[in-house]
Protein backbone atom coordinates (compact mmCIF):
# COMPACT_ATOMS: atom_id res chain seq x y z
CA UNK A 1 0.00 0.00 0.00
CA UNK A 2 2.34 2.26 0.69
CA UNK A 3 4.77 1.54 -2.10
CA UNK A 4 1.54 1.96 -4.57
CA UNK A 5 1.36 5.47 -3.03
CA UNK A 6 4.99 6.51 -3.38
CA UNK A 7 4.76 5.56 -7.23
CA UNK A 8 1.08 7.32 -7.69
CA UNK A 9 3.05 10.67 -5.71
CA UNK A 10 5.59 10.34 -8.22
CA UNK A 11 3.21 10.24 -11.14
CA UNK A 12 1.41 13.52 -10.03
CA UNK A 13 4.32 15.27 -9.21
CA UNK A 14 5.65 14.70 -13.28
CA UNK A 15 2.09 15.62 -14.02
CA UNK A 16 1.98 18.35 -12.03
CA UNK A 17 5.50 19.98 -13.54
CA UNK A 18 4.57 18.88 -17.09
CA UNK A 19 1.57 21.12 -16.12
CA UNK A 20 3.32 24.04 -14.83
CA UNK A 21 6.11 24.06 -18.16
CA UNK A 22 3.23 23.61 -21.03
CA UNK A 23 1.50 27.09 -19.20
CA UNK A 24 4.85 28.97 -18.55
CA UNK A 25 6.27 28.16 -21.81
CA UNK A 26 5.41 30.92 -23.37
CA UNK A 27 6.80 33.04 -21.11
CA UNK A 28 10.22 31.68 -21.23
CA UNK A 29 10.22 31.66 -24.72
CA UNK A 30 9.06 35.02 -24.74
CA UNK A 31 12.08 36.19 -22.23
CA UNK A 32 14.53 34.11 -24.37
CA UNK A 33 13.66 35.72 -27.52
CA UNK A 34 13.89 38.94 -26.10
CA UNK A 35 17.51 38.42 -25.47
CA UNK A 36 18.40 36.65 -28.94
CA UNK A 37 19.55 38.78 -32.34
CA UNK A 38 17.10 38.32 -35.34
CA UNK A 39 19.57 35.21 -36.70
CA UNK A 40 19.56 33.54 -33.87
CA UNK A 41 15.42 33.58 -33.57
CA UNK A 42 15.34 32.63 -37.12
CA UNK A 43 17.91 29.72 -36.90
CA UNK A 44 16.58 26.56 -34.62
CA UNK A 45 19.76 25.32 -33.76
CA UNK A 46 21.16 26.36 -29.91
CA UNK A 47 17.53 27.62 -28.74
CA UNK A 48 18.63 27.83 -25.16
CA UNK A 49 22.04 28.26 -25.49
CA UNK A 50 22.97 31.38 -26.96
CA UNK A 51 25.26 34.78 -26.06
CA UNK A 52 22.43 36.77 -24.83
CA UNK A 53 22.11 40.50 -25.94
CA UNK A 54 19.92 43.67 -25.00
CA UNK A 55 19.96 45.38 -28.25
CA UNK A 56 16.48 44.74 -28.48
CA UNK A 57 15.88 46.37 -25.06
CA UNK A 58 17.79 49.39 -26.12
CA UNK A 59 16.51 49.33 -29.66
CA UNK A 60 12.86 49.93 -28.21
CA UNK A 61 13.94 52.50 -25.90
CA UNK A 62 15.71 54.26 -28.49
CA UNK A 63 13.91 54.13 -31.94
CA UNK A 64 10.57 53.93 -30.38
CA UNK A 65 9.15 56.87 -27.67
CA UNK A 66 8.59 53.76 -25.29
CA UNK A 67 8.69 55.39 -22.07
CA UNK A 68 6.18 57.57 -23.31
CA UNK A 69 3.89 54.84 -23.93
CA UNK A 70 4.56 53.55 -20.24
CA UNK A 71 4.07 56.90 -18.88
CA UNK A 72 0.53 57.10 -20.95
CA UNK A 73 -0.56 53.74 -19.88
CA UNK A 74 0.56 54.08 -15.83
CA UNK A 75 -1.60 57.41 -16.11
CA UNK A 76 -4.52 55.70 -17.53
CA UNK A 77 -4.63 52.72 -15.33
CA UNK A 78 -3.93 54.72 -11.87
CA UNK A 79 -6.16 57.31 -12.60
CA UNK A 80 -9.18 55.23 -13.78
CA UNK A 81 -8.65 53.07 -10.78
CA UNK A 82 -8.52 56.12 -8.24
CA UNK A 83 -12.01 57.11 -10.04
CA UNK A 84 -13.78 53.60 -10.22
CA UNK A 85 -12.83 53.70 -6.69
CA UNK A 86 -13.79 56.86 -5.55
CA UNK A 87 -17.03 56.61 -7.22
CA UNK A 88 -17.60 52.10 -6.77
CA UNK A 89 -16.54 52.19 -2.78
CA UNK A 90 -19.79 54.42 -1.54
CA UNK A 91 -22.03 52.86 -4.13
CA UNK A 92 -21.02 49.48 -3.19
CA UNK A 93 -21.48 50.23 0.52
CA UNK A 94 -24.76 51.18 -0.24
CA UNK A 95 -25.68 48.33 -2.36
CA UNK A 96 -24.78 45.60 0.26
CA UNK A 97 -25.61 47.72 3.30
CA UNK A 98 -29.25 48.90 1.68
CA UNK A 99 -29.88 45.63 -0.19
CA UNK A 100 -30.68 47.64 -3.64
CA UNK A 101 -31.28 44.43 -5.77
CA UNK A 102 -32.16 46.06 -8.83
CA UNK A 103 -28.92 48.54 -8.66
CA UNK A 104 -26.60 45.49 -8.33
CA UNK A 105 -28.29 43.69 -11.39
CA UNK A 106 -27.36 47.12 -13.20
CA UNK A 107 -23.97 46.63 -12.05
CA UNK A 108 -24.25 42.76 -13.82
CA UNK A 109 -25.62 43.64 -16.70
CA UNK A 110 -22.59 46.43 -17.21
CA UNK A 111 -20.02 43.60 -16.80
CA UNK A 112 -21.83 41.20 -19.21
CA UNK A 113 -22.78 43.94 -22.54
CA UNK A 114 -19.53 43.44 -24.71
CA UNK A 115 -17.73 46.88 -24.90
CA UNK A 116 -17.64 47.19 -28.55
CA UNK A 117 -21.19 48.34 -27.61
CA UNK A 118 -20.09 51.36 -26.36
CA UNK A 119 -17.24 52.15 -28.64
CA UNK A 120 -19.47 53.81 -31.72
CA UNK A 121 -21.63 55.78 -29.73
CA UNK A 122 -18.56 57.25 -27.65
CA UNK A 123 -16.15 57.28 -31.12
CA UNK A 124 -19.09 59.49 -32.13
CA UNK A 125 -19.43 61.30 -29.02
CA UNK A 126 -15.99 61.89 -28.23
CA UNK A 127 -14.77 62.90 -31.90
CA UNK A 128 -17.55 65.75 -31.73
CA UNK A 129 -16.43 67.54 -28.79
CA UNK A 130 -12.77 66.23 -29.01
CA UNK A 131 -11.97 64.55 -26.67
CA UNK A 132 -10.60 61.37 -28.95
CA UNK A 133 -6.57 61.07 -28.34
CA UNK A 134 -7.02 62.85 -24.95
CA UNK A 135 -6.28 60.81 -21.32
CA UNK A 136 -10.20 61.98 -20.33
CA UNK A 137 -11.04 59.73 -23.03
CA UNK A 138 -9.31 56.89 -21.84
CA UNK A 139 -9.42 57.12 -18.37
CA UNK A 140 -13.53 57.27 -18.79
CA UNK A 141 -13.49 54.24 -21.10
CA UNK A 142 -11.55 51.93 -18.75
CA UNK A 143 -13.52 53.37 -15.51
CA UNK A 144 -16.19 51.67 -17.55
CA UNK A 145 -14.70 48.35 -16.96
CA UNK A 146 -12.80 49.20 -13.02
CA UNK A 147 -15.91 50.68 -11.60
CA UNK A 148 -18.46 47.64 -12.87
CA UNK A 149 -15.74 45.02 -11.16
CA UNK A 150 -14.92 47.40 -8.19
CA UNK A 151 -18.62 47.07 -7.69
CA UNK A 152 -19.15 43.51 -7.65
CA UNK A 153 -16.23 42.79 -5.67
CA UNK A 154 -16.98 45.49 -2.97
CA UNK A 155 -20.40 44.39 -2.56
CA UNK A 156 -19.49 41.11 -1.36
CA UNK A 157 -16.97 42.24 0.79
CA UNK A 158 -19.07 44.72 2.49
CA UNK A 159 -21.82 41.99 2.85
CA UNK A 160 -19.63 39.79 4.92
CA UNK A 161 -18.68 42.34 7.73
CA UNK A 162 -20.89 41.91 11.06
CA UNK A 163 -23.40 44.12 11.44
CA UNK A 164 -22.47 44.59 14.74
CA UNK A 165 -19.74 47.16 14.14
CA UNK A 166 -21.53 49.50 12.36
CA UNK A 167 -24.48 49.44 15.27
CA UNK A 168 -21.76 49.60 17.57
CA UNK A 169 -20.47 53.55 15.96
CA UNK A 170 -23.95 54.76 15.68
CA UNK A 171 -24.59 53.77 18.71
CA UNK A 172 -21.94 56.20 19.63
CA UNK A 173 -23.66 59.11 18.20
CA UNK A 174 -21.72 59.00 14.87
CA UNK A 175 -23.66 59.77 11.62
CA UNK A 176 -23.95 56.75 8.93
CA UNK A 177 -21.08 58.66 6.88
CA UNK A 178 -18.88 58.94 9.83
CA UNK A 179 -19.10 55.22 10.21
CA UNK A 180 -18.36 54.33 6.75
CA UNK A 181 -15.58 56.48 6.73
CA UNK A 182 -14.14 56.37 9.91
CA UNK A 183 -15.11 52.45 10.89
CA UNK A 184 -16.10 50.68 7.76
CA UNK A 185 -13.28 52.10 5.17
CA UNK A 186 -9.99 51.68 7.75
CA UNK A 187 -10.98 47.44 7.67
CA UNK A 188 -11.57 47.30 4.38
CA UNK A 189 -7.82 47.50 3.16
CA UNK A 190 -7.59 43.65 1.51
CA UNK A 191 -10.53 44.27 -0.16
CA UNK A 192 -10.03 47.87 -1.93
CA UNK A 193 -6.23 46.42 -2.77
CA UNK A 194 -7.92 43.08 -4.69
CA UNK A 195 -10.29 45.44 -6.52
CA UNK A 196 -7.99 48.50 -7.37
CA UNK A 197 -4.81 45.78 -8.25
CA UNK A 198 -7.07 44.13 -10.67
CA UNK A 199 -8.76 47.24 -12.01
CA UNK A 200 -5.38 48.36 -12.51
CA UNK A 201 -4.48 45.25 -14.67
CA UNK A 202 -7.66 45.38 -16.66
CA UNK A 203 -6.74 49.33 -17.72
CA UNK A 204 -3.10 48.26 -18.31
CA UNK A 205 -4.19 45.36 -20.45
CA UNK A 206 -6.68 46.82 -22.52
CA UNK A 207 -6.48 47.00 -25.91
CA UNK A 208 -10.22 47.48 -27.77
CA UNK A 209 -10.91 51.18 -25.91
CA UNK A 210 -7.75 52.62 -26.29
CA UNK A 211 -6.77 51.10 -30.44
CA UNK A 212 -9.85 53.44 -30.74
CA UNK A 213 -9.75 56.14 -28.36
CA UNK A 214 -5.95 56.52 -28.17
CA UNK A 215 -4.09 58.75 -30.77
CA UNK A 216 -0.48 59.68 -31.29
CA UNK A 217 -0.20 61.95 -28.06
CA UNK A 218 -1.79 59.23 -25.43
CA UNK A 219 -0.81 55.65 -26.84
CA UNK A 220 -0.92 53.12 -24.04
CA UNK A 221 1.64 50.25 -24.71
CA UNK A 222 -0.82 47.53 -25.90
CA UNK A 223 -1.55 49.93 -28.81
CA UNK A 224 2.30 50.46 -29.08
CA UNK A 225 3.41 47.31 -28.86
CA UNK A 226 0.71 46.35 -31.64
CA UNK A 227 1.91 48.82 -33.97
CA UNK A 228 5.04 47.69 -33.96
CA UNK A 229 4.01 44.35 -36.04
CA UNK A 230 2.02 46.84 -38.83
CA UNK A 231 4.39 49.23 -39.39
CA UNK A 232 7.78 47.14 -39.71
CA UNK A 233 9.03 44.14 -41.08
CA UNK A 234 8.59 42.21 -38.37
CA UNK A 235 11.81 42.45 -35.69
CA UNK A 236 10.98 39.54 -34.08
CA UNK A 237 13.43 40.23 -30.95
CA UNK A 238 12.54 43.97 -30.36
CA UNK A 239 8.76 42.52 -30.12
CA UNK A 240 9.75 40.24 -27.35
CA UNK A 241 11.34 42.85 -25.67
CA UNK A 242 8.65 44.93 -25.87
CA UNK A 243 6.04 42.20 -24.67
CA UNK A 244 8.31 41.35 -21.68
CA UNK A 245 8.71 44.97 -21.13
CA UNK A 246 4.73 45.50 -21.13
CA UNK A 247 3.95 41.84 -19.08
CA UNK A 248 6.45 42.31 -16.30
CA UNK A 249 4.59 44.89 -14.10
CA UNK A 250 1.02 42.71 -14.00
CA UNK A 251 3.78 39.92 -13.64
CA UNK A 252 5.58 41.15 -10.36
CA UNK A 253 1.54 42.74 -9.25
CA UNK A 254 0.85 38.59 -9.32
CA UNK A 255 3.92 37.48 -8.23
CA UNK A 256 3.66 39.97 -5.09
CA UNK A 257 -0.02 39.92 -4.52
CA UNK A 258 -0.89 36.28 -5.44
CA UNK A 259 -3.63 35.81 -2.58
CA UNK A 260 -5.04 38.87 -3.41
CA UNK A 261 -5.23 38.50 -7.53
CA UNK A 262 -6.70 35.06 -6.78
CA UNK A 263 -9.34 36.21 -4.24
CA UNK A 264 -10.82 38.67 -6.80
CA UNK A 265 -10.83 36.86 -9.80
CA UNK A 266 -12.81 34.03 -7.74
CA UNK A 267 -14.79 37.03 -6.46
CA UNK A 268 -16.85 36.95 -9.83
CA UNK A 269 -17.64 33.73 -9.28
CA UNK A 270 -18.66 33.04 -6.05
CA UNK A 271 -21.42 34.95 -5.91
CA UNK A 272 -21.83 35.33 -10.16
CA UNK B 1 -30.39 69.48 10.05
CA UNK B 2 -28.01 68.83 7.05
CA UNK B 3 -26.47 65.73 8.69
CA UNK B 4 -30.16 64.06 9.28
CA UNK B 5 -30.47 64.91 5.87
CA UNK B 6 -27.35 63.32 4.65
CA UNK B 7 -28.03 60.77 6.63
CA UNK B 8 -31.58 59.66 5.77
CA UNK B 9 -30.74 59.85 1.95
CA UNK B 10 -27.12 57.94 1.90
CA UNK B 11 -28.47 55.07 -0.13
CA UNK B 12 -29.12 57.52 -2.88
CA UNK B 13 -25.95 59.89 -1.88
CA UNK B 14 -23.32 56.76 -2.41
CA UNK B 15 -25.45 55.64 -5.60
CA UNK B 16 -25.66 58.79 -7.45
CA UNK B 17 -22.74 58.87 -9.29
CA UNK B 18 -21.35 55.78 -10.10
CA UNK B 19 -25.33 55.34 -11.32
CA UNK B 20 -25.04 58.44 -13.87
CA UNK B 21 -21.93 57.62 -14.91
CA UNK B 22 -23.12 54.27 -15.49
CA UNK B 23 -26.06 55.52 -17.35
CA UNK B 24 -24.07 58.06 -19.26
CA UNK B 25 -21.42 56.11 -20.29
CA UNK B 26 -23.23 52.66 -21.05
CA UNK B 27 -27.16 52.98 -21.26
CA UNK B 28 -26.99 56.33 -23.26
CA UNK B 29 -24.34 54.91 -25.83
CA UNK B 30 -26.38 51.16 -26.13
CA UNK B 31 -29.66 53.28 -26.81
CA UNK B 32 -27.20 55.61 -29.70
CA UNK B 33 -26.56 52.31 -30.84
CA UNK B 34 -30.33 51.13 -31.25
CA UNK B 35 -30.76 54.48 -32.56
CA UNK B 36 -27.70 54.80 -35.33
CA UNK B 37 -28.79 50.98 -36.45
CA UNK B 38 -31.78 52.30 -38.53
CA UNK B 39 -29.70 54.90 -39.96
CA UNK B 40 -27.23 55.30 -42.83
CA UNK B 41 -24.23 57.29 -42.24
CA UNK B 42 -20.39 57.11 -42.72
CA UNK B 43 -19.39 59.75 -40.05
CA UNK B 44 -19.39 62.82 -42.44
CA UNK B 45 -19.36 65.99 -41.12
CA UNK B 46 -21.57 67.27 -44.01
CA UNK B 47 -23.91 64.10 -44.63
CA UNK B 48 -26.23 63.78 -41.89
CA UNK B 49 -27.36 60.58 -41.01
CA UNK B 50 -30.01 58.94 -43.36
CA UNK B 51 -32.97 57.34 -42.09
CA UNK B 52 -33.19 53.79 -43.53
CA UNK B 53 -35.93 52.03 -41.34
CA UNK B 54 -35.23 48.09 -41.36
CA UNK B 55 -32.64 48.20 -44.30
CA UNK B 56 -29.49 47.95 -42.19
CA UNK B 57 -30.97 44.66 -40.44
CA UNK B 58 -32.62 42.61 -43.60
CA UNK B 59 -29.07 43.84 -45.63
CA UNK B 60 -26.87 42.22 -42.67
CA UNK B 61 -29.37 38.97 -42.25
CA UNK B 62 -28.88 38.25 -45.64
CA UNK B 63 -25.10 38.91 -45.65
CA UNK B 64 -23.17 35.91 -46.28
CA UNK B 65 -20.23 37.21 -43.64
CA UNK B 66 -22.31 38.20 -41.30
CA UNK B 67 -23.35 34.66 -40.51
CA UNK B 68 -20.06 33.66 -41.49
CA UNK B 69 -19.24 35.91 -38.13
CA UNK B 70 -22.25 34.03 -36.37
CA UNK B 71 -20.64 30.59 -37.27
CA UNK B 72 -16.67 31.28 -36.31
CA UNK B 73 -17.98 32.73 -32.98
CA UNK B 74 -19.83 29.79 -32.07
CA UNK B 75 -17.17 27.35 -32.69
CA UNK B 76 -14.71 29.38 -30.95
CA UNK B 77 -17.03 29.66 -28.01
CA UNK B 78 -18.06 25.80 -28.13
CA UNK B 79 -14.27 24.59 -29.10
CA UNK B 80 -12.26 26.85 -25.97
CA UNK B 81 -15.22 26.04 -23.67
CA UNK B 82 -14.86 22.38 -24.22
CA UNK B 83 -11.82 22.13 -23.47
CA UNK B 84 -11.02 24.78 -20.70
CA UNK B 85 -13.67 22.49 -19.09
CA UNK B 86 -12.00 18.90 -18.97
CA UNK B 87 -8.44 20.72 -18.59
CA UNK B 88 -9.79 23.17 -15.95
CA UNK B 89 -11.44 20.14 -13.99
CA UNK B 90 -8.33 17.66 -14.62
CA UNK B 91 -5.78 20.26 -13.60
CA UNK B 92 -8.05 21.17 -10.70
CA UNK B 93 -8.13 18.04 -9.51
CA UNK B 94 -4.24 17.08 -10.22
CA UNK B 95 -3.30 20.57 -8.00
CA UNK B 96 -5.55 19.79 -4.92
CA UNK B 97 -3.48 18.18 -2.50
CA UNK B 98 -0.99 19.30 -0.59
CA UNK B 99 3.10 19.07 -1.77
CA UNK B 100 6.20 21.45 -1.87
CA UNK B 101 6.10 24.31 -3.57
CA UNK B 102 2.20 24.32 -4.14
CA UNK B 103 1.99 28.39 -3.64
CA UNK B 104 4.64 28.83 -6.34
CA UNK B 105 2.88 26.67 -8.81
CA UNK B 106 -0.85 28.35 -8.12
CA UNK B 107 1.11 32.15 -8.37
CA UNK B 108 2.92 30.50 -11.84
CA UNK B 109 -0.47 29.15 -12.73
CA UNK B 110 -1.79 32.65 -12.63
CA UNK B 111 0.38 34.32 -15.26
CA UNK B 112 -1.33 33.21 -18.33
CA UNK B 113 -4.81 35.36 -17.58
CA UNK B 114 -3.22 38.41 -15.92
CA UNK B 115 -0.53 39.11 -18.57
CA UNK B 116 -1.50 41.51 -21.11
CA UNK B 117 -3.15 39.42 -24.18
CA UNK B 118 -2.33 41.95 -26.73
CA UNK B 119 1.72 40.78 -25.62
CA UNK B 120 1.06 37.37 -25.50
CA UNK B 121 -0.84 37.44 -28.68
CA UNK B 122 2.27 38.69 -30.29
CA UNK B 123 4.30 35.52 -28.36
CA UNK B 124 1.78 33.27 -29.63
CA UNK B 125 2.36 34.67 -33.50
CA UNK B 126 6.31 33.58 -32.80
CA UNK B 127 5.54 30.00 -31.51
CA UNK B 128 3.07 29.46 -34.21
CA UNK B 129 5.56 31.34 -37.28
CA UNK B 130 5.73 28.04 -39.43
CA UNK B 131 9.53 28.15 -40.68
CA UNK B 132 10.93 29.49 -36.93
CA UNK B 133 8.24 28.86 -34.47
CA UNK B 134 8.58 26.21 -31.15
CA UNK B 135 4.94 24.75 -32.53
CA UNK B 136 6.43 23.04 -36.08
CA UNK B 137 9.78 22.08 -34.37
CA UNK B 138 7.94 20.29 -31.43
CA UNK B 139 5.59 18.76 -34.43
CA UNK B 140 9.71 17.57 -36.21
CA UNK B 141 10.50 16.64 -32.98
CA UNK B 142 7.14 13.97 -32.61
CA UNK B 143 7.45 13.59 -36.47
CA UNK B 144 4.65 15.11 -38.08
CA UNK B 145 4.05 17.32 -40.50
CA UNK B 146 4.38 21.17 -40.13
CA UNK B 147 1.35 22.95 -39.88
CA UNK B 148 -0.02 26.89 -41.16
CA UNK B 149 -1.81 27.37 -37.84
CA UNK B 150 -2.40 30.97 -38.18
CA UNK B 151 -1.66 30.96 -41.56
CA UNK B 152 -4.33 28.39 -42.66
CA UNK B 153 -8.32 28.80 -42.97
CA UNK B 154 -8.73 26.09 -41.35
CA UNK B 155 -5.99 26.05 -38.50
CA UNK B 156 -6.68 29.06 -37.78
CA UNK B 157 -9.53 28.95 -35.48
CA UNK B 158 -7.92 25.50 -33.81
CA UNK B 159 -4.73 27.47 -33.08
CA UNK B 160 -6.91 30.48 -31.53
CA UNK B 161 -8.70 28.23 -29.36
CA UNK B 162 -5.21 26.79 -28.26
CA UNK B 163 -4.53 30.33 -26.96
CA UNK B 164 -7.67 30.91 -25.62
CA UNK B 165 -7.42 27.59 -23.51
CA UNK B 166 -3.72 28.33 -22.91
CA UNK B 167 -5.06 31.67 -21.22
CA UNK B 168 -7.82 30.64 -19.39
CA UNK B 169 -7.75 27.58 -18.36
CA UNK B 170 -6.41 28.14 -15.32
CA UNK B 171 -9.28 30.25 -14.27
CA UNK B 172 -11.92 27.48 -14.07
CA UNK B 173 -9.17 24.78 -12.51
CA UNK B 174 -9.23 28.28 -9.84
CA UNK B 175 -13.18 28.74 -9.34
CA UNK B 176 -12.92 24.61 -9.40
CA UNK B 177 -9.99 24.05 -6.41
CA UNK B 178 -12.49 26.84 -4.51
CA UNK B 179 -15.60 24.48 -4.81
CA UNK B 180 -13.27 21.50 -4.05
CA UNK B 181 -11.99 23.02 -0.64
CA UNK B 182 -15.77 23.41 0.35
CA UNK B 183 -16.61 19.96 -0.11
CA UNK B 184 -17.95 18.08 3.11
CA UNK B 185 -15.51 14.55 4.07
CA UNK B 186 -18.39 12.18 5.04
CA UNK B 187 -19.58 11.17 1.39
CA UNK B 188 -15.69 10.06 0.49
CA UNK B 189 -15.11 8.18 4.42
CA UNK B 190 -18.67 6.69 3.26
CA UNK B 191 -17.27 5.40 -0.47
CA UNK B 192 -13.87 4.49 1.09
CA UNK B 193 -15.72 2.28 3.40
CA UNK B 194 -17.62 0.59 0.48
CA UNK B 195 -14.60 -0.03 -1.01
CA UNK B 196 -15.20 2.41 -3.84
CA UNK B 197 -12.04 4.05 -6.61
CA UNK B 198 -10.71 6.74 -6.93
CA UNK B 199 -12.69 6.78 -10.28
CA UNK B 200 -15.75 5.70 -8.83
CA UNK B 201 -15.34 8.55 -6.28
CA UNK B 202 -14.58 11.37 -8.64
CA UNK B 203 -17.36 10.30 -10.98
CA UNK B 204 -20.22 9.68 -8.42
CA UNK B 205 -19.26 12.21 -5.85
CA UNK B 206 -16.88 15.09 -6.56
CA UNK B 207 -18.53 15.52 -10.25
CA UNK B 208 -21.93 15.68 -8.66
CA UNK B 209 -21.01 18.14 -5.67
CA UNK B 210 -19.45 20.43 -8.24
CA UNK B 211 -21.38 20.92 -10.59
CA UNK B 212 -23.37 24.24 -9.56
CA UNK B 213 -19.42 25.42 -9.41
CA UNK B 214 -18.34 23.91 -13.00
CA UNK B 215 -21.75 25.82 -14.11
CA UNK B 216 -20.86 29.12 -12.91
CA UNK B 217 -17.09 28.89 -13.86
CA UNK B 218 -18.67 28.10 -17.58
CA UNK B 219 -21.23 30.98 -17.50
CA UNK B 220 -18.12 33.40 -16.11
CA UNK B 221 -15.90 31.92 -19.46
CA UNK B 222 -19.33 31.70 -21.87
CA UNK B 223 -19.47 35.61 -21.56
CA UNK B 224 -16.04 36.78 -21.74
CA UNK B 225 -15.17 34.19 -24.92
CA UNK B 226 -17.92 35.13 -26.83
CA UNK B 227 -16.55 38.85 -26.27
CA UNK B 228 -12.90 37.83 -27.33
CA UNK B 229 -11.02 40.46 -29.37
CA UNK B 230 -7.78 41.42 -28.24
CA UNK B 231 -5.66 37.98 -29.04
CA UNK B 232 -7.43 37.37 -32.25
CA UNK B 233 -7.30 41.08 -33.44
CA UNK B 234 -3.45 41.14 -32.50
CA UNK B 235 -2.95 37.62 -34.21
CA UNK B 236 -4.97 37.31 -37.49
CA UNK B 237 -7.35 40.71 -37.65
CA UNK B 238 -10.14 38.16 -38.50
CA UNK B 239 -8.13 36.49 -41.65
CA UNK B 240 -6.71 34.31 -43.43
CA UNK B 241 -9.76 34.75 -45.70
CA UNK B 242 -12.38 36.05 -43.03
CA UNK B 243 -11.67 32.52 -41.20
CA UNK B 244 -11.08 34.26 -37.66
CA UNK B 245 -13.85 36.83 -38.40
CA UNK B 246 -16.13 36.45 -35.31
CA UNK B 247 -18.95 38.97 -34.57
CA UNK B 248 -17.22 40.98 -32.39
CA UNK B 249 -14.24 42.18 -35.04
CA UNK B 250 -16.67 41.92 -37.80
CA UNK B 251 -18.70 44.66 -35.89
CA UNK B 252 -14.96 46.75 -35.67
CA UNK B 253 -14.28 46.06 -39.16
CA UNK B 254 -17.85 47.83 -39.94
CA UNK B 255 -17.60 50.17 -37.76
CA UNK B 256 -13.92 51.49 -37.54
CA UNK B 257 -12.13 50.62 -41.07
CA UNK B 258 -15.40 50.58 -43.35
CA UNK B 259 -16.84 53.40 -41.32
CA UNK B 260 -20.19 52.04 -41.76
CA UNK B 261 -22.22 53.61 -38.59
CA UNK B 262 -25.39 51.79 -39.58
CA UNK B 263 -24.67 48.23 -40.69
CA UNK B 264 -21.78 48.08 -37.30
CA UNK B 265 -24.59 49.29 -34.85
CA UNK B 266 -26.95 46.63 -36.31
CA UNK B 267 -24.14 44.01 -35.56
CA UNK B 268 -23.99 44.88 -32.13
CA UNK B 269 -27.22 45.42 -31.34
CA UNK B 270 -27.73 41.43 -32.60
CA UNK B 271 -24.60 40.71 -30.98
CA UNK B 272 -25.90 42.63 -27.63
CA UNK B 273 -29.04 40.53 -27.73
CA UNK B 274 -27.06 37.53 -28.55
CA UNK B 275 -24.60 37.94 -25.52
CA UNK B 276 -27.99 38.62 -22.99
CA UNK B 277 -30.08 35.83 -24.25
CA UNK B 278 -27.25 33.37 -23.84
CA UNK B 279 -26.25 34.75 -20.50
CA UNK B 280 -30.02 34.76 -18.91
CA UNK B 281 -30.32 31.11 -20.35
CA UNK B 282 -26.86 29.86 -18.26
CA UNK B 283 -28.63 31.54 -15.49
CA UNK B 284 -31.34 29.88 -15.58
CA UNK B 285 -30.03 26.21 -16.66
CA UNK B 286 -27.56 27.30 -13.56
CA UNK B 287 -31.07 27.79 -10.80
CA UNK B 288 -32.06 24.45 -12.55
CA UNK B 289 -29.15 22.30 -11.37
CA UNK B 290 -28.59 24.08 -7.91
CA UNK B 291 -32.47 23.80 -7.69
Amino acid sequence: MKKKNRVKNIILGILTVLVILIFSFPFLWMLLASFKTQAQIMSTEDVLLFKPTFDNYKSVFEQYDFLDFIVNSLVVAVVSTIGSLLLGLPAAYAIARYKMQKLSLVILVARIVPGITFLIPWYILFSKIGLVDTYTALILSHMLVGLPFIIWVMMSFFEGLPHEIEEAGLIDGATKSQVFLKIIMPISGPGVITSSLLSFIFSWNNFMFSIILAGDKTKTLPVAVFNFISYSETNWGALMAAACIITLPVLIIALVAQRYIVSGLAAGAVKG
Amino acid sequence: MGYNWFDRNLKWIYTMPALLFVLLMMVFPILYTGRISFYEWSMSATEPPRWVGLENYKALLTDGRFWHAVGATFTFTAGALFFQAILGIAIAMLLNRTFRGQNLVKTLFLLPMVATPVAMGLVWMLIYEPTIGAANQMLKFFGLDPLLWLGSPNQVLPSLIIIDVWEWTPMIALIIMAGLSTLPNDPYEAADVDGATAWQKFRHITLPLLRPTIVVALLLRLIDVLKTYDIIYATTQGGPNFASETLNLYGYVLGFQYFKMGPASTLLVLFFLLVMALTLALIWVRKKVEA
